[in-house]
């Protein structure tokens, strides 16, 4: 009985507690006024793009959450989809994850309330990354990142060096480099960014996943990827390449003293180096990737994102309103690669930049080289577990890397396939042999 | 007592290395050991030198960070101070609001239960306090990061996730607060007091508010203290519960400026001078709550 007062008091706080909780929450479901959205995003500056949409669409408001980038967003996603409730409306999806979030039925297929001319405003090869090649529509694209060889022209004129246009004279520019200074670098082989090294396999021609029928199919270790990993295995090997990954506070140092002189990186280049090494802007100069075949050109896709209706959302038409006003409208395209500051998948978007970034002033033609290559992109497809294949490419050349083994570079990619494969089937999808 | 004063230890680092200058008088030496000394000497420094690490690095500008001397301060505090602050509208002003909301309301709700429950367990005899009490042990034993989906899903299903309660909540039971709450009402409050109280016509609450409070008042600002700093600390909880960013505290917030994706710069000198910030608070709270722990060794030492 001497507990009564304390349990009675304890159960009336829970429920004040909840009744309110819950008063709060029920306030966003009215179904009178304007629909409001919810977007999931981490692209900088978005508010400013949506706010112009606001303005001009007082019936539908989009409020923007901002999150952390990439696969942190994608577990945030999942974990709310499996939960029944606190999924967004629209959400940010980078293309590698769509699969994912498709098999996890996060993503809506907006296809019956999409106009017809939305698809003829990308590159079928980016269109088909969110379609998944069937006649379903889970996302529109909003930005890619097409890759380029990035590298400091000052460096280059001063020790004489030619930018190298195949990988054969990459490797040679790379050992000239460090036989004339051998306190600089090339470039380096990043073991923890698996999207960079995606997009190396995919430029020679490379998709590690297949629909075949009903059936995945898993071909990481297929033959441009193998290429791909013994050449960059060599390189390290020799010691002409360092092993050090990018993104690190030790990289962006040597981004700024110079002793990494080049960087294969994609067209939003310019935004990292401007933030991690701003007292080298005019110096650097972009080029197309050295390439396996002058005759045929190619390059990869670092990066780059989706824009996606969640299944949690109840106004899918509003919200695919949203989504294809933002990217597909010439307003709302020239509003994200503007205030932004993203490199749009729009086709009419890219060729409408025109100014360099401010931080490649010096290169005038950095858009045009920029459209140029996006359109030679290869076509990639992903599969449902691109995250266990990326973690398994950072265990794997993760080791390869600090042992400087070509060996090894080429073993690991054989684990990955088998990793990759195996988590396939364990998963429960339909795997073809 | 000293088996309180022992289990307090790892949250005040003081307590641990006077404990042993204790021992070696005991012995007889009154001069200090050199190499104790040294020993603490060193541990200081290794606790010290990321602190000076972030005062020096937050001095510095996005160019200098990386190309000048590790520990070369450089004069840009208040511009990074000021382009923290103008971060989208000042949301980094907010995410220390909701920091402190969730840290300090939560702190002094999980005090405020703590209390009750421990004095509940350590004064009152009734069917099933060992099974109770057994069961806390158990949950001091389970981390709270292992907690965190299940009560997102649990969350999800009140319809309560995304809002100020999904992190306020569950931050209001800790196994630990309870116990030491427990361990400390047993040996603070005498049984005679509160049974004299009882004679004397007192009811229930008016005990436990008016004598059995004050009495465990050293040991709540422990359990005060070291909800205050775990929930501020806390990043699993919020990043999983809170979808909003206007709901961040600092911990989640600062996290994202470093996670922006492969294709934007990590803002790291805005981080490193939000992370400056965001202990003053934390330092301030122990400065003026010091005392309390002083009292609290002290009327240790008497009684014993």
């Amino acid at each position: 009985m001497r507990l009564t007062a304390g349990t009675r008091l304890a159960a009336a706080t829970t429920a004040a507690a909840l009744t309110f909780g819950l008063a709060a929450c029920s306030g966003d479901d009215s179904s009178d006024g304007p629909v409001s959205l919810t977007f999931w995003t981490w692209a900088p500056e978005m508010e400013a793009v949506v706010d112009i949409w606001n303005e001009q669409n007082p019936d539908i408001q989009v409020t923007v959450n901002k999150q952390d980038g990439g696969d942190a967003a994608v577990t945030k996603l999942l974990t709310a989809i499996k939960a029944g409730s606190g999924a967004p409306d629209l959400m940010q999806a980078e293309y590698q994850a769509i699969p994912t979030m498709v098999s996890s039925d996060a993503l809506a297929d907006i296809s019956d309330v999409l106009a017809d001319d939305v698809a003829g405003h990308f590159p079928e090869g980016v269109w088909n990354a969110v379609t998944l090649g069937s006649d379903a529509v889970y996302a529109v694209p909003q930005d890619s990142g097409p890759m380029q060889f990035y590298y400091r022209a000052d460096v280059f004129a001063e020790l004489g060096l030619e930018v190298p246009t195949t990988w054969d004279e990459y490797a040679d520019v790379a050992a000239q480099v460090r036989a004339a200074d051998p306190s600089k670098y090339l470039g380096t082989f990043s073991a923890t960014d698996a999207g960079w090294f995606t997009g190396l396999a995919q430029q020679a021609g490379a998709s590690w996943w297949s629909i075949d029928g009903d059936s995945w199919e898993v071909s990481v270790d297929d033959e441009p990827t193998l290429r791909v990993a013994e050449y960059w295995g060599g390189l390290v090997e020799e010691g002409v390449i360092d092993n050090k990954p990018m993104y690190t506070p030790e990289w962006n140092a040597a981004l700024n003293d110079g002793s990494q002189i080049g960087w294969l990186s994609a067209v939003w280049a310019p935004g990292v180096l401007a933030g991690n090494a701003p007292d080298t802007a005019g110096l650097w100069e972009m080029a197309p990737m050295p390439q396996w075949d002058a005759d045929e050109p190619a390059t990869g896709n670092w990066g780059g994102s989706a824009t996606a209706v969640t299944t949690q959302s109840e106004h899918p038409e509003e919200a695919a309103e949203f989504v294809t006003w933002l990217n597909t409208s010439p307003e709302g395209v020239e509003a994200l690669a503007d205030i932004s500051g993203i490199y749009p998948a729009d086709s009419a978007g890219q060729e409408a930049l025109g100014d360099s970034p401010e931080f490649f002033s010096n290169q005038e033609d950095f858009y045009e080289i920029a459209a140029q290559t996006a359109s030679t992109a290869g076509s990639f497809t992903y599969g449902p577990n691109v995250n266990v294949a990326y973690s398994a490419y950072n265990d794997q050349f993760g080791k390869a890397a600090e042992a400087r083994s070509k060996a090894d570079f080429v073993a690991a990619v054989e684990t990955m396939q088998e990793t990759t494969r195996s988590n396939l089937v364990d998963s429960g999808f339909s795997v073809a042999d | 007592m000293s088996d309180l004063l022992d289990r307090s230890a790892p949250g005040t680092p003081i307590a641990a290395p006077s404990g042993k200058g204790g021992d070696r008088r005991g012995r007889g030496h009154d001069r200090p050991s050199w190499a104790a000394t040294g020993i603490l000497l060193i541990g200081a420094l290794y606790c010290l030198l990321p602190v000076v690490w972030v005062l020096v690095a937050s001095s510095k500008s996005a160019a200098e960070l990386f190309s000048t001397f590790t520990f070369a301060p450089s004069t840009f505090l208040l511009d990074n101070v000021a382009d923290l602050a103008a971060y989208r509208g000042g949301l980094f002003w907010r995410w220390m609001a909701n920091t402190a909301l969730y840290a300090g309301v939560g702190a002094l709700l999980s005090t405020i239960v703590s209390a009750m429950a421990g004095y509940g367990l350590a004064k009152y005899s009734f069917t099933g306090k060992k099974v109770v009490f057994n069961t806390l042990l158990a949950g001091v034993l389970v981390p709270a990061v292992v907690l965190a989906i299940p009560q997102y899903l649990l969350f999800a299903q009140v319809g309560l996730t995304n809002t100020y309660w999904a992190v306020l909540l569950p931050s209001i039971i800790s196994p630990y607060g309870i116990y030491l709450a427990r361990i400390y009402a047993a040996a603070a409050v005498p049984d005679d007091v509160v049974e004299a109280a009882r004679t004397d016509g007192a009811k229930e609450l008016k005990i436990f508010r008016s004598i059995a409070v004050p009495m465990m008042a050293p040991g709540l600002v422990t359990v005060f203290l070291f909800q205050f700093v775990g929930i501020w600390n806390n990043y699993m909880l919020p990043y999983i519960m809170l979808g909003d960013d206007k709901l961040f505290p600092l911990t989640v917030g600062l996290s994202g400026l470093l996670n922006q994706g492969a294709s934007q710069p990590a803002m790291y000198t805005s981080v490193i001078t939000g992370a400056l910030l965001s202990i003053i608070p934390l330092i301030a709270l122990f400065l003026t709550l010091q005392r309390y722990w002083q009292v609290d060794l002290a009327a240790g030492a008497v009684k014993s």
